[in-house]
């Protein structure tokens, strides 16, 4: 079953078109990256689902449900978390009060505790960190915060825009490994990344996005062998 | 030595009254970073609104005393907040994303808006506020220490005091100051931004007005424009603390209290507003973040 599904979406920012009729969709329980260059519309296409842009025509799903009138809140609430590039840390917060932001819909106090064990046990670097500002912590800590803040939230479905961006190659597999502990929980994973190849090793399918618009889909291990895939994404 | 204490004690009394409408300031400012140039003007409606429901009910305050003033007190801050509330509505809402300079201007709309509807409304002419809070003092270390003054500073204490805990302890605290740093990431995190925003202006506003109430009774009279002068001193106070920063905002209005009332001791009171804005034009010169201006450490 579509958990997320875009069809023939157009997205503008203000008079320039982000997104040009793009379709994809991901089914419950995968993981699937979104690859492309600057510019291609991968963020447009996050920014999309988690509401916080509208699309001007098409029509994009989530859980069966139109989402494209939606609020980012109500997003949230569905269980739709958009873990952004940049990861946008509150950096004069704790890291223990980041996490608590991540429950903010979340009324059960108790499932909160269940769910901040659950990432302490995950990420135990954040349980020593947990009364530090989040603006102190390194890249690579951020990173985890940011992504231990939506567990938070209890998604259904997880998206992730770029979250190898500025990591050093050993932190890159650290994320990789805890983006496919997450999916192996059975929460549904949108990986949007530059860095291909760690993108594909982790990722059941892959879409490429080239000015807008989806180009070639496909298995990811099919993809990795791709020439055209090699040439333009993965380097010679 | 008496004169000294003297000094001090006026400024801890005007400056609680700084602190109290500086906080709606500084918190506006730290939420949408709009200088809300109405906010004085709010304080105005406050004792408007507390003159309203003391002069309908009629009879004789001076009896129903403290109490009695300061049930008023809590309907007039839940009116007040709520006039704040609308005016955020209806003025700066519609403006979210446009330029900040175009929700500059009006906000000064907002203030004359505020200021000549109260004239039409109740006449541009002074009231006499009904109740008066002008009790007998005692010495305290030479000063003239008055109950009323008392009173008036441990509820301005109070308020100030539950805000800072609502904002560091509570879950829509924690939205907000999320919030001031990064409304992007809030909504990612389902915060409804507006309500939020909304509730801003709900609470200082309705602080704005408990104070407005208070000087009414203290002042024993109020005017349309008692909120101009005022609006300017909790803009510096708020400046002088660091504008976004709560705890900035108190310790901002008593240190604007006390450097007005040891300069006007010194030179004379006519030099009172001088010395006030000669700190805001220090502050804004030498430390534009303020005494507890935001130290953001962050890596990248």
């Amino acid at each position: 079953m579509a958990m997320l599904e875009f069809e023939n979406v157009d997205v503008f920012y203000g008079k320039v078109q982000a997104l040009r009729g793009l379709s994809l969709r991901v089914d419950e329980g995968e993981i699937v990256a979104l690859l492309g260059n600057n510019g291609a519309g991968k963020t447009t296409t996050l920014s999309t689902a988690s509401a916080l842009m509208n699309p001007h025509a098409g029509s994009v799903t989530f859980d069966g449900v139109d989402i494209s009138k939606a609020k980012p809140w109500e997003m949230v609430a569905a269980g739709l978390i958009h873990v952004p590039e940049g990861r946008r840390i509150f950096s004069t917060l704790s890291v223990h009060e980041n996490l608590l932001l991540g429950g903010y819909l979340v009324k059960d106090r108790a499932k909160i505790a269940e769910r901040m064990k659950h990432v302490y046990e995950l990420l135990p670097l954040l349980q020593e960190r947990r009364a530090q500002q989040g603006g102190t912590l390194s890249g690579g800590e951020q990173q985890m915060l940011a992504i231990g803040r939506a567990l938070i939230a209890g998604p259904k479905m997880l998206m992730l825009d770029e979250p190898s961006m500025g990591l050093a190659p050993l932190i890159v597999a650290q994320v990789m490994r805890v983006i496919s502990d997450i999916r192996e929980q059975g929460t549904t994973v949108l990986l949007v990344e530059q860095n291909a190849r760690a993108a594909l090793r982790v990722t059941d399918r892959a879409y490429v996005i080239e000015e807008g618009a989806t180009t070639l889909e496909g298995k990811a291990a099919d993809m990795i062998a791709d020439p055209r895939i090699i040439d333009a994404y993965l380097g010679a | 030595m008496d004169q000294a204490t003297q000094v001090i004690w006026d400024g801890i009394f005007v400056g609680s009254f700084y602190a109290l409408i500086a906080l709606g300031y500084s918190m506006v400012y730290g939420i949408i970073k709009l200088l809300n140039f109405a906010h004085g003007d709010i304080y105005m409606v406050g004792a408007f609104i507390g003159y309203t429901i003391l002069t309908s009910l009629g009879g004789n305050f001076q009896t129903m005393g403290l109490f009695a003033l300061i049930v008023v007190m809590m309907i007039s801050m839940l009116l007040t907040g709520t006039v704040g509330l609308v005016v955020e509505k209806l003025a700066y809402r519609p403006l979210r994303g446009a330029p900040r300079l175009a929700v500059l201007i009006t906000a000064v709309g907002a203030s004359f808006a505020l200021e000549y509807g109260v004239a039409a409304i109740a006449s541009p002419n002074p009231r006499g506020f009904p109740v008066r809070l002008d009790g007998d003092f005692v010495l305290v270390l030479g000063a003239r220490v008055t109950i009323p003054q008392v009173i008036l500073i441990l509820i301005a204490g109070v308020l100030m005091f539950a805000l800072d805990t609502y904002i560091r302890r509570t879950s829509t605290g924690r939205a907000m100051r999320a919030i001031s740093l990064d409304m992007k990431g809030s909504l990612l995190m389902g915060v409804n931004v507006n309500s939020v925003i909304s509730r801003t202006f709900f609470i200082g506003s309705a602080l704005a007005g408990a104070a407005g109430v208070m000087a009414g009774a203290y002042y024993g009279k109020i005017d349309f424009l008692m909120g101009f002068i005022i609006g300017l001193k909790a803009f510096t106070a708020a400046v002088i603390g660091g504008i976004g920063n709560i705890r900035g905002a108190m310790l901002g209005g008593l240190v604007l209290g006390l450097v007005e009332s040891v300069g006007s001791q010194l030179v004379g009171g006519q030099w009172r507003d001088a010395f006030a804005f000669a700190v805001l034009i220090l502050f804004l010169t030498l430390r534009p973040t303020g005494i507890l201006g935001e130290r953001v450490t962050e890596r990248v």
